[in-house]
């Protein structure tokens, strides 16, 4: 199946039965599985008159403890930023999903990493963030769907999954064998209070600027529990690596032929692949910069995440990038030869 | 294969339309000098005829297609010469439909003339693999929604079953009491079963009418 469809049936196995949207290339696919499928399952799909509509619809339906999502593609993301901001501001849990394609502005259709900043900053206003996932297969596309579910009741937060206009597109086999966990209870929710219990109330604005900050900073303790728990990355071939690749979703799928590539001519590279891009897996390279050389970073944007993996290894180790942007995507001999020049520097 | 003057590829999106258009196209312009591929895609600007380009023109297949097709024009826009179809009645053509009844609507243009001449054939390309057309029912429904919006009837169905990479000869047998049902159910003859080529040899006797295909398009590593 095609990695849109791999999202929107994950999503429908986690439970999720509200979807709001409206179509944008590439991630459109996601928005026709869901209006075919929802009127069959008993559940909502509803095409809003635009993206603000979309995200303040699934603010609605996530204050009433429902799991919902709505999905679209970066010049949407942009227009849904506000909600993601009031979302966080409320503490709401939602999965947003974000096939990206080329920008700035309307950019191009074609796949692009370059709302790296956008999501892993959290992208509207105001202090916070999202768990921000990036699938590199179309497996993982369901895959991590479910499990930004997970994570979004666990911590009251979005998560994002931030694909890109391939992985949206490609189609490969996927396997539906999921362990589903049952959803927790939401006892905040406003499921009405059935003269039993005080009104709970959902809400980003706050009249007093002491309780504003308390929220804020307890919100914070929130984060740095899920950065300390919440990583994750996969590392290939990085034991005895000199030159290491950091590269997510469709850049890692390249860096991974361009390391074997390396590997058959002697040179030791490796790949590691953040899983989680917010909370950044920064012990995994703080760890691989006590031995490599280089770390090159592979990127489909000017060169966004790199920032981080020099965060993670406090400069120990040169931090160099390699990208395409506009919608092309680095070929793996490219890749390759950016290791090959890598090796040649040495470094550290 | 014996190929009506114009043949049409229908059929719920992603189950493999495209590869099957362009490899009919190399099989038809064997038996007819003036041979064509036509794309009406309105849907999909990823996938498309236009990938196979170098191939198809070498072969001296005239290529029917929009402009803004493979481009970042991400609009739903018709070629010029789809005309040509209808209009010039030496020219064998394939036709690539869109996917789903959206896809079909651009047959719209063309159904009358296609109906009045009478020498087509509209093929339903079914994948029990797709997610959302794994049985004979969500099939049949696929197949109605795109002969109302595409004003055109199907005359037989191409079974091309198969997982992309995934794909074994396990998985193409496992398909054929699908196609049987959808055969049954929707009254069209099975025509076709499409296989990729390396899977002609260990088929070959074990299914009938057995197409092989080369594969336009590889997915990324």
């Amino acid at each position: 199946m095609k990695g849109n469809e791999a999202i929107a049936e994950a999503a429908i196995q986690a439970g999720c039965r509200h979807y709001f949207g409206y179509p944008i290339t590439p991630q459109t696919e996601i928005a026709a599985y869901m209006a075919k499928r929802m009127p069959k399952i008993g559940g909502t799909f509803l095409q809003a008159e635009s993206e603000i509509a979309a995200i303040n619809m699934v603010y609605g339906v996530a204050s009433a403890g429902k799991r919902v999502m709505t999905s679209s593609s970066s010049p949407g993301i942009s227009l849904k930023s506000e909600g993601l901001s009031y979302l966080a501001g409320a503490d709401l849990p939602a999965l947003v999903v974000n096939a990206q394609r080329g920008g700035p502005g309307l950019g191009g259709i074609q796949p692009s990493q370059s709302d790296y900043f956008q999501a892993t900053r959290g992208g509207g206003h105001g202090d916070y963030h999202m768990i921000v996932l990036a699938p590199s297969s179309v497996q993982e596309m369901a895959q991590l769907t479910i499990k930004g579910f997970e994570l979004a009741d666990q911590y009251r937060m979005t998560s994002m999954i931030l694909a890109d206009g391939t992985i949206g597109q490609m189609m490969e086999p996927v396997s539906f064998d999921f362990d589903i966990k049952e959803q927790p209870a939401k006892p905040w929710a406003t499921t009405g209070t059935k003269m039993a219990r005080e009104h709970n109330v959902i809400n980003s604005l706050y009249l007093n600027p002491e309780l504003l900050e308390k929220t804020n900073i307890e919100r914070y303790k929130k984060y740095e529990l899920i950065a300390q728990t919440e990583a994750m990355a996969e590392e290939y071939l990085t034991e005895d690596a000199d030159i290491i690749i950091a590269a997510f979703g469709i850049a890692a799928r390249v860096s991974r032929n361009a390391v074997n590539e390396a590997r058959a001519h002697g040179i030791k590279a490796g790949l590691i692949r953040p899983v989680t891009l917010w909370p950044f897996p920064s012990a995994v390279f703080a760890k691989a910069a006590d031995h490599a050389k280089q770390i090159i970073s592979v990127e489909l944007s000017m060169g966004q995440m790199i920032e981080d993996v020099q965060l993670a290894t406090k400069c120990r180790v040169p931090v160099s990038l390699c990208y395409r942007v506009g919608g092309m995507i680095p070929t793996p001999d490219q890749v390759y030869q950016a290791i090959v020049e890598a090796n040649e520097k040495g470094g550290k | 294969m014996n190929y009506k003057r114009i043949t049409l590829l229908a059929g719920h999106y992603g189950s493999g339309k495209t590869n099957i258009a362009v490899n009919m196209a190399m099989e038809l312009k064997k038996e007819h000098e003036h041979t064509a591929i036509a794309d009406l895609d309105i849907v999909n600007p990823y996938f498309r005829t236009l990938d196979s380009k170098n191939e198809l023109e070498a072969a001296g297949i005239r290529l029917i297609v929009s402009p803004y097709a493979n481009s970042s024009l991400d609009i739903p826009a018709l070629p010029q010469d789809m005309y040509a179809i209808v209009d010039d009645e030496r020219l064998y053509s394939i036709i690539d439909v869109g996917g789903d009844d959206r896809g079909a609507l651009a047959l719209g243009r063309l159904s009358r003339r296609i109906a009045e001449e009478n020498n087509y054939d509209m093929f339903l390309v079914i994948n029990k693999y797709r997610p959302l057309t794994p049985d004979a029912q969500s099939v049949a429904e696929v197949m109605q929604e795109i002969e109302e919006a595409g004003r055109l009837k199907f005359t037989g169905i191409i079974n091309n079953s198969n997982l992309g990479s995934g794909t074994d000869a396990e998985c193409i047998l496992g398909s054929l009491d699908y196609a049987k049902e959808v055969s049954e159910l929707t009254g069209l003859p099975l025509v076709l079963t499409s296989v990729e080529e390396k899977f002609y040899d260990e088929l070959k006797g074990k299914i009938d009418n057995l197409f092989a295909m080369k594969l336009q398009k590889r997915p990324v590593d």
